[in-house]
């Protein structure tokens, strides 16, 4: 199935979660907040929360601001 | 003796608070960060980089370190300040949020319409909010009201380095609201800084200033002692400012 991460088109395998995504683009769950489809994906659920065909995430991490 | 600066019941022996933004590169920012003494560094939200290509800001600051302050830069709407707040909450695992909500794209000046809006959401949240806000008591006061743990007016434009615009403005909020006021943006060198320190505010906070420096780790340690010295004069009380002169020396014992 495809889903867009980020703005940008990208394949997972059915079944996938936002934890398998997260290990696939090699992330630490601790930098990161997840958003799917706008809402917040607590960390606890990262695990149990199966991704769908067409699904829009947004990962977002600390950078250097003002 | 001085008391600590406290944010919401929590206590910071540092008045600097600076940003990890625009420094040339890592190693410069960790010794500028260092140097200036700050206990509290903003950071911002933004897309994490897929391809891992760059190095993340995560690796060089150390949050057992330095408290985290997240802000909602390039927010121009109550929504996106909200839920950039939300999603710094999720990867930082705290309520300490520096709230922005811009209104213009030139001058970066606040939008205090949807700054309130989004104060007003973010506390009912659980948000512990330091607003960027402009140099206007009456704006100051509501956002008080509102509930944030501080107020923090520009002293000038974001980046300009003008120094404090208006410091009449700043001690009428000074003089308006309970909270921590600490004046944030516009700071330009050392003088600046101790200027709203002098003034009784509670804390300056700073990123082009230091960041934007010819040397960045010399600047930070100036600010830091300008902060520094700003509050001792402060605490200290200057004398009033008069138009003529008074001799310092004694008339008593002249011989000419």
């Amino acid at each position: 199935m495809e889903i867009v991460v980020n703005g940008e088109l990208r394949a997972v395998a059915e079944g996938a979660t936002v934890r398998s995504l997260l290990r696939e683009l090699d992330l630490p769950e601790s930098r990161v907040a997840v958003e799917r489809n706008r809402a917040i994906v607590r960390k606890t659920d990262y695990a149990d929360m199966g991704l769908s065909n067409g699904d829009r995430i947004e990962i977002v991490t600390f950078v250097g601001g003002g | 003796m001085d008391t600590p600066l406290t944010i919401s019941g929590k206590t910071f022996r540092s008045r600097l608070l600076v940003g990890t933004g625009k420094y040339p590169d890592y190693p410069t920012m960790v010794k500028a960060l260092e140097a200036s003494g700050a206990e509290i560094v903003t950071v911002a939200v933004r897309r994490v980089n897929l391809d891992r290509s760059k190095e993340s800001l995560l690796d060089h600051i150390d949050p057992k370190k330095y408290t985290l302050l997240p802000n909602t830069a390039a927010c121009y709407t109550a929504d996106d300040a909200v839920r950039t707040c939300l999603l710094a909450r999720e990867a930082g695992m705290s309520n300490l949020v520096k709230l922005e909500v811009i209104g213009d794209e030139k001058t970066l000046f606040p939008d205090t319409e949807g700054l309130l809006a989004a104060a007003r959401t973010l506390v009912k949240e659980g948000f512990i909010i330091l607003p960027y806000t402009n140099d206007d008591p009456v704006m100051a006061k509501k956002l008080e009201d509102a509930g944030c743990a501080a107020v923090m007016p520009l002293a000038a434009p974001i980046g300009s380095g003008l120094g404090i615009r208006n410091p009449y403005n700043i001690r009428i909020i000074l003089e308006t609201v309970k909270v921590p006021v600490i004046v944030d943006a516009g700071v330009g060198t050392a003088s600046d800084a101790a200027v709203a320190m002098e003034l009784g505010c509670d804390g300056v906070l700073m990123n082009t200033g230091i960041a934007g420096a010819k040397d960045p780790v010399g600047m930070a340690e100036a600010m830091r002692e300008a902060v520094s010295a700003g509050r001792k004069a402060f605490l200290a009380g200057r004398i009033p400012r008069k138009l003529y002169a008074t001799a310092s020396s004694p008339i008593d014992g002249t011989f000419f």
